[in-house]
């Protein structure tokens, strides 16, 4: 930390007037490698500058020299924390400019492990949020069901997190009935059980409450005018979830509930996220319940390449493989903008195709980047310690803010 | 083309493009619709007075994004894109204006403040010029880079790498080399999009062009096939006798065949000398 001592303009004598701050770029509650410029009256937070871009990797320029496929993975490297969330949003583009069908398993499926992706990401989330807050105990337990995500997802993918399993036209293979059984018993015995023993600690909390509650007030239309979305517009207590107002996949046959925020603080995002979990929970067993057996992806042979036994017997099956692994397809020309519920907000690829098979732009819209330019506005007139409860609210990972 | 995709799907799109086009009125300099996107491009003077109406009249409370798009070839080569979305109306539409790398573009940070960081980043990897914004840093790239990566013509390698240097004991910037060339693949077929000549096309620039063919010759009809009952009388006649075979005897410039070695002494060991399993059979009547 670096200090600045000035002079007081009027007496001559050395005093403190405001210091400035470096919070991070290494700083374990900085969540990542994010650099505060604090300035700070006493303990009082007067303006915080935050600068972002440590972690700039040019994914968007990665993407421009890859083929679709190719620049599928780029998509788990972006929010680590929430790998296949960040892929849905890419692969809806792609099929929203092929206008291409996906078969019923296969969105049940990709809506399945989209919410298996939200409790794990929830998991680490609120962890972390407690921890830099103080308390210990919560996030080991929590990690616990995270690491039971993380399997789930290995044996789904052959990944624990850079699955790279929705493609476009589907989803890569289908998974063994073993795996669905074994998450309908999760969901049913440990996950409530482990989660509520690890809230119970933390919800009624008075530490906490007094670490959270009030924190980082934000209204309504600061919340809209700032670009907020996700647990954050909903603490705000705007009911805004795409997955109820924009429906994609199957998302519009699933029931349950968006929970909102009545004071918009710090608190009522850590809430928010608490009963996302149990939302989660409760949708994946619909998914469970009502999952049709059938193809796991398009039969469109121009889009989605046959499967290598297939590909073994049928030269129409090779020739198929061998363009859409090499060449790869051609998307019809155009530009969309499609965003879908990340956990941590929406998730938006604004993709531009001139009919090659590689995307001409690729523009990645990060949740974090409104988020955190808005820590300003938030942390004026809090405490210095009030920062790492705010930031850990905002849910914010650098993998996706800087791209 | 009837919708098959599950992409999210908002409210509808009947009928906004052309009532939004009514009531901005001559800022718009073109509408277009497709992929289930209203895309609107403005003249950039208007952007501030546009995306102000788009707020207070047209409830689109939310800028989502401003993506920065190159365009090399076109005379305002950039074309900077704003995504809005109204939470009331459940909709988004996609407003866009050009500009280059010297016209600034209005900001618009005083209708939403989020576009600050979002303007910065477009200035960042475009270089594209913001009026009004007031703290137009950069923001991604790092302290003290030069020139504005996501343009096209701005190598994917860069220019400078970075090390840490053992004898200044700091990180120091040099020249990027690569330890291998850089690899491009083309998959694009050779005859629908390469950008560069096939080798032996080059032949084909010399050589006049082949003429034009004004009917072009079809198979619509059995006949024109060649095909039927003609053909297969036909099919059983014999093509060409093979030619005969004039000389008995070995070719006129067969090699001379090579002599054969003196024999060897027969080896003194138990195993057997494998002479004779090479000679030639004699017996069996060539």
């Amino acid at each position: 930390m670096t200090m600045q001592l000035e002079q007081s303009p009027t007496t001559g004598d050395e005093v403190i007037t405001n210091y400035t701050i470096n919070f991070g770029p290494q700083h374990p509650a900085a969540h990542g490698v994010l650099r505060m410029v604090m300035e700070l009256d006493g303990e009082i937070i007067e303006r915080v500058d935050p600068h972002v871009g440590l972690l700039h990797r040019g994914t968007e320029k990665l993407i421009e020299y890859k083929t679709y496929l190719q620049a599928l993975p780029y998509f788990d490297r972006l929010d680590y924390c929430s790998p296949l969330a960040q892929e849905y949003s890419y692969i809806l583009a792609i099929e929203k400019l092929l206008n291409v069908e996906v078969p019923i398993r296969a969105q049940y499926l990709r809506v399945l492990f989209a919410e298996l992706t939200r409790i794990c990401n929830h998991m680490l989330n609120l962890g972390s949020h407690v921890m830099d807050v103080g308390a210990m105990t919560p996030n080991l337990w929590m990690f616990e069901i995270r690491e039971d995500c993380l399997n789930f997802f290995e044996r789904a993918s052959g990944a624990r997190m850079h699955s790279a399993w929705f493609r476009p036209g589907g989803v890569h293979q289908d998974v063994p009935l073993k795996l669905l059984t074994d998450i309908g018993d999760w969901l049913d015995t440990r996950l409530p059980e482990l989660f509520e023993d690890a809230m119970s600690l933390v919800v009624d909390n008075r530490i906490f409450k007094q670490r959270n509650v009030d924190i980082a007030l934000v209204s309504k239309e600061d919340a809209l005018a700032w670009g907020f979305s996700g647990p954050m517009i909903r603490a705000a207590g705007i009911a805004w979830d795409l997955r109820k107002s924009q429906p994609y996949d199957v998302y519009d046959r699933m029931d349950f509930e968006i929970p909102v925020g009545t004071n918009s603080d710090c608190y009522d995002r850590f809430m928010v996220r608490v009963e996302e979990v149990r939302q989660s929970a409760k949708i994946m067993k619909q998914c469970l319940a009502e999952m049709p057996e059938g193809p796991i992806a398009s039969s469109d042979r121009k889009v989605v390449p046959p499967k290598r036994g297939e590909m073994k017997s049928s030269m129409e099956a090779l020739i198929h493989h061998f363009k859409l692994y090499t060449e790869g397809f051609h998307v019809p020309a155009g530009e969309v903008y499609v965003a879908t519920e990340s956990p941590k907000g929406e998730f938006g690829v604004y993709l531009v195709s001139d009919g090659s098979n590689k995307p001409y732009r690729c523009k990645i819209r990060p949740t974090a980047f409104s988020h955190l330019q808005a820590m300003d506005m938030m942390c004026k007139g809090h405490m210095l310690p009030d920062a790492t409860a705010i930031l850990g609210a905002i849910d914010v990972v650098f993998g996706e803010c800087d791209r | 083309m009837a919708v098959i995709h599950s992409a999210p799907k908002c409210a509808s799109n009947e009928g906004v493009a052309d009532a939004l086009k009514g009531a901005l009125g001559d800022a718009v300099t073109g509408v277009h619709e497709e992929h289930g996107e209203i895309l609107i491009s403005i003249s950039r003077e208007k952007l501030a007075d546009v995306m102000r109406s788009l707020r207070d009249d047209h409830a689109y409370q939310q800028l989502m994004e401003i993506a920065g798009v190159d365009y090399p070839s076109r005379a305002e080569r950039f074309e900077v894109c704003y995504c809005l979305l109204s939470v009331t109306k459940n909709h988004r539409v996609i407003v866009k204006v050009c500009t280059d790398e010297a016209k600034p573009v209005p900001s618009i940070t005083g209708i939403w403040p989020n576009a600050g960081w979002l303007e910065r980043e477009v200035f960042d990897m475009y270089g594209v010029l913001f009026a009004g914004n007031e703290d137009l840093r950069r923001i991604l790239t790092d302290y003290g880079f030069e020139g504005h990566p996501f343009r096209k013509d701005f190598p994917l390698s860069g220019y400078v790498e970075l090390r840490y240097s053992e004898e200044d004991k700091r990180v120091v910037y040099q020249p990027v080399t690569l330890a291998q060339d850089f690899r491009s693949f083309d998959f694009m077929s050779p005859w629908e999009g390469a950008d560069y000549v096939l080798p032996g096309d080059e032949k084909a620039a010399e050589s006049p062009a082949p003429p034009t063919v004004d009917i072009p010759k079809t198979t619509e009809k059995p006949s024109d096939t060649g095909a039927g009952a003609k053909t297969d009388a036909k099919a059983d006649d014999k093509v060409a006798a093979a030619p005969a075979q004039t000389d008995g005897g070995k070719a006129a410039d067969a090699p001379t065949p090579t002599e054969d070695r003196p024999a060897r002494k027969s080896r003194k060991g138990k195993t057997k000398d494998t002479a004779q399993a090479t000679e030639p059979k004699k017996d069996n009547g060539i």
